[in-house]
């Protein structure tokens, strides 16, 4: 995220101290030793690491030891069976998959979080009770995800809570099995874990919209629907966006997740990962992270496109 | 990265040998010898447990520092960072991939006390005279090295053993007999449609194969000719019938570690699962009543065991020696035994168990008296019998063990294939 923001920052020095070009030019080596250790720090845990998971990925390996050589197999053994569209091949069908719990946490969180911060941001008028009620909001990080995820796994099971109560009411028969260890449940863990992350971007973009914007669409006729689609909504989009990256890039990595709640059965791209580093096979597991960079990569560059996170900012 | 290590290490002794060779001069050399030695062990947590600890602290005077990881976990160390302890216990299926790495030395038969008193089931491959089943990595096919620091395995017996025996059992499946209410005799129950959305199966790609191929077996569709070593289109049709059974919704859930499984079970998610002995134990102080169920078909058996790191030298070394030989005498045998699991050494172990308790846990006789834990916790009233017998009866009717398969890095890929499915 920084390597956008950065640029922009660079623009306003480069524009408006253009006529003392001579203490800029002095400056300059001061700007870069400033920003060195940043640098040093990416250099070194990121991307380093990054072009290592890159060269590993194209070697070779046996049952001990990783082997330094130019192979492609690796690649090939991800995509084998690819080409058949009518029986997808494993990576196809895992990558769809998460796609749709991507999918799904989106709209989801999106769905829950641009009110919730809506109303955070415009009916709550006092600054502390505002401050206090989004705090609240963060409470339950306050323990670990994993607990969070697996305190579902009572309520939701064949004789959980859930099942139980509607049993005992006399709604349904006999047990639903659907509520746990299925696309429902994984669903739901995600949703309750991460909408959070599309609150506070979103929250963020329309703490800073001036109110005055607001008052002017009033006064312009517009109803409150119109002032919300075409005022409020267009200046969140920021917001939205990063809500939006963080939701993201937080399912597609995800392995711990889909397996407690999917009950294991739900594939995902961390799960194969981890499963081949388990059993050694580092350049596999390097050539599936290389590829699940790329995809998500993409995604992000895809929504760049359509909002300007840069120019937003 | 291991360079440096090296280096420092030996930087390191080079100083330690400059400050014994001062020691005389400056009349401190007993300093040196009072030093405790402590031995950092590597391993599955399951067996790794305090009382074990503070025992050979009281009787040998070593601290015992445990590294609890997971199976594979320790594999994935023993192979990429051999510095990091300074005794392994391991499975013996990793042994296909530690050896060749050349990170484990040989143990000196000669040194271990009870070498010549470690059940033949190691050695030979059989028990009471009879043979047992040695498809997959029995332990007698990687018991022996070549040489000390050699890189294969001996077909006949050497002086050098790759691992003394820790721990080893007979694993099957788990019932719950209250909800099943008939007679489970067959590994093929496990993907019968009686039980959809009601079986499981443990997500560890290579023991989860080996149950399968029990089952495939079990129904009379194929028989392997070596079901821990299969060929690709075994592993193919294996796969296969997993992948129909899941999406027919045979399958609660996937367990992967040892609490899962018990929660599976016990909640009543699943009804028929594979499990771990301890596990079945767990169930059952729950008040939930649980079978590790025998079946006609055998046993799928495992078998960890103690190794020694090559760079391991001087008084550590010794001092592992000493710790093996003392994990042998008795004491340690006992307490595993009252856990469920085997001891290499039984007539060691003998000496250290209640006539009652012996009778219980291997002979397979019904219990005289209550039969506690090793924590004192109650295990069994008084009357009850061990599922399975005796020890003879449940390691004699082991069909295969936990493997690593020539065409692994197939089978984990068709694993992740099932896993997707």
């Amino acid at each position: 995220m920084s390597d956008v923001a950065l640029p922009a920052l660079a623009d306003v020095p480069a524009n408006s101290v253009r006529a003392e070009a001579a203490p800029a030019r002095r400056r300059r080596p001061l700007a870069y030793l400033q920003a060195a250790p940043m640098a040093l720090v990416f250099l070194v845990f990121l991307a380093i690491p990054l072009l290592l998971t890159l060269m590993v990925s194209f070697w070779e390996y046996n049952e001990y030891e990783i082997i330094p050589a130019f192979t492609l197999q690796n690649y090939r053994d991800v995509f084998e069976g690819c080409g058949n569209l009518a029986d997808p091949c494993t990576t196809a069908r895992t990558y769809l998959s998460t796609l749709k719990f991507c999918a799904l946490t989106l709209a989801f969180t999106l769905l829950i979080g641009f009110p919730v911060a809506y109303f955070l941001a415009f009916h709550v008028r006092s600054r502390t009770v505002q401050m206090g009620l989004f705090l609240l909001c963060t409470i339950p990080f306050w323990t670990s995800n994993v607990i969070r995820m697996i305190s579902w796994i009572p309520l939701l099971g064949r004789n959980g809570l859930v099942n139980d109560t509607l049993q005992g009411m006399g709604v349904i028969g006999s047990p639903i099995e659907g509520l746990l260890y299925s696309d429902f449940s994984v669903t739901l863990a995600f949703v309750h874990l991460y909408t959070v992350f599309m609150i506070v971007p979103i929250f963020n973009s329309m703490a800073r919209i001036d109110r005055s914007l607001i008052e002017a669409a009033y006064d312009a006729g517009a109803t409150g629907w119109q002032t919300l689609w075409s005022v409020i909504v267009p200046l969140c989009k920021p917001g939205i966006a990063i809500g939006t990256i963080f939701v993201l890039t937080l399912v597609m990595g995800d392995f711990v997740t889909v397996g407690v709640m999917g009950g294991q059965q739900i594939a995902s791209v961390g799960k194969v990962i981890q499963v081949q580093m388990s059993y050694l096979q580092f350049p596999a597991a390097a050539a599936n992270a290389v590829v699940l960079l790329a995809a998500v990569l993409m995604m992000i560059l895809g929504l760049t496109r359509v909002i300007d996170l840069r120019r937003e900012l | 990265m291991t360079n440096g290590i090296r280096f420092t290490r030996r930087t390191l002794l080079q100083g330690a040998g400059t400050a014994l060779a001062a020691g005389p001069i400056t009349g401190f050399p007993a300093v040196h010898a009072a030093e405790p030695v402590t031995l950092r062990y590597l391993g599955t947590a399951v067996n790794q447990s305090g009382d074990i600890a503070r025992k050979v602290k009281e009787d040998l005077g070593i601290t015992i520092e445990y590294i609890p990881v997971v199976t594979d976990e320790v594999t994935k160390r023993a192979v990429t960072q051999p510095n990091s302890f300074d005794l392994i216990d391991t499975e013996f299926f990793s042994l296909k991939k530690i050896v060749p790495s050349g990170n484990i030395l040989g143990m000196d038969a000669r040194r271990i006390k009870n070498a010549d008193k470690i059940t033949p089931i190691f050695t030979k491959g059989e028990i009471a005279g009879k043979a047992i089943g040695d498809q997959g990595t029995a332990p007698k096919k990687v018991f022996y090295l070549e040489g000390q620091t050699g890189k294969t395995f001996a077909s006949s017996p050497t002086e050098w053993i790759t691992l003394i025996p820790t721990t080893y059992n007979a694993d099957t499946l788990g019932i719950r007999p209250d909800l099943i209410k008939r007679p489970i005799t067959s590994w093929k129950e496990l993907l019968n449609p009686e039980f959809k959305g009601r079986a499981s199966i443990l997500n560890i790609p290579s023991i989860g194969i080996m149950d399968a191929a029990m089952v495939v077996e079990a129904t009379g569709d194929y028989t392997y000719a070596d079901k821990g070593n299969m060929t690709k289109a075994e592993i193919d049709r294996t796969i296969k019938l997993l992948i129909e059974a899941k999406r027919a919704g045979q399958f609660r859930a996937f367990w992967q570690d040892f609490n899962e499984s018990v929660n599976l079970m016990a909640s009543g998610e699943t009804v028929i699962q594979s499990m771990w002995s301890p596990a079945v134990t767990k169930v059952r102080t729950q008040g939930v009543a649980c079978t590790y169920q025998p079946l006609k078909e055998g046993y799928r058996a495992w078998a960890t065991g103690f190794g020694l790191p090559k760079t391991l030298t001087g008084r550590k070394l010794d001092a592992a020696y000493d710790f093996v030989n003392w994990f042998l005498s008795g004491w340690a045998g006992a307490y595993l035994n009252r856990q469920g699991y085997y001891s290499a050494v039984p007539e060691t172990a003998k000496t250290q168990m209640e006539p009652y308790e012996w009778a219980y846990w291997m002979e397979g006789k019904s219990a005289e008296k209550d039969i506690h834990g090793p924590d004192g916790g109650l295990l069994e009233k008084a009357g009850a019998t061990r599922d399975g017998g005796s020890f003879e009866a449940r390691m004699g009717a082991v069909a295969c063990w936990n493997a690593v398969m020539d065409e692994n890095t197939y089978m984990v890929r068709k694993w992740n294939e099932f896993i997707a499915a």
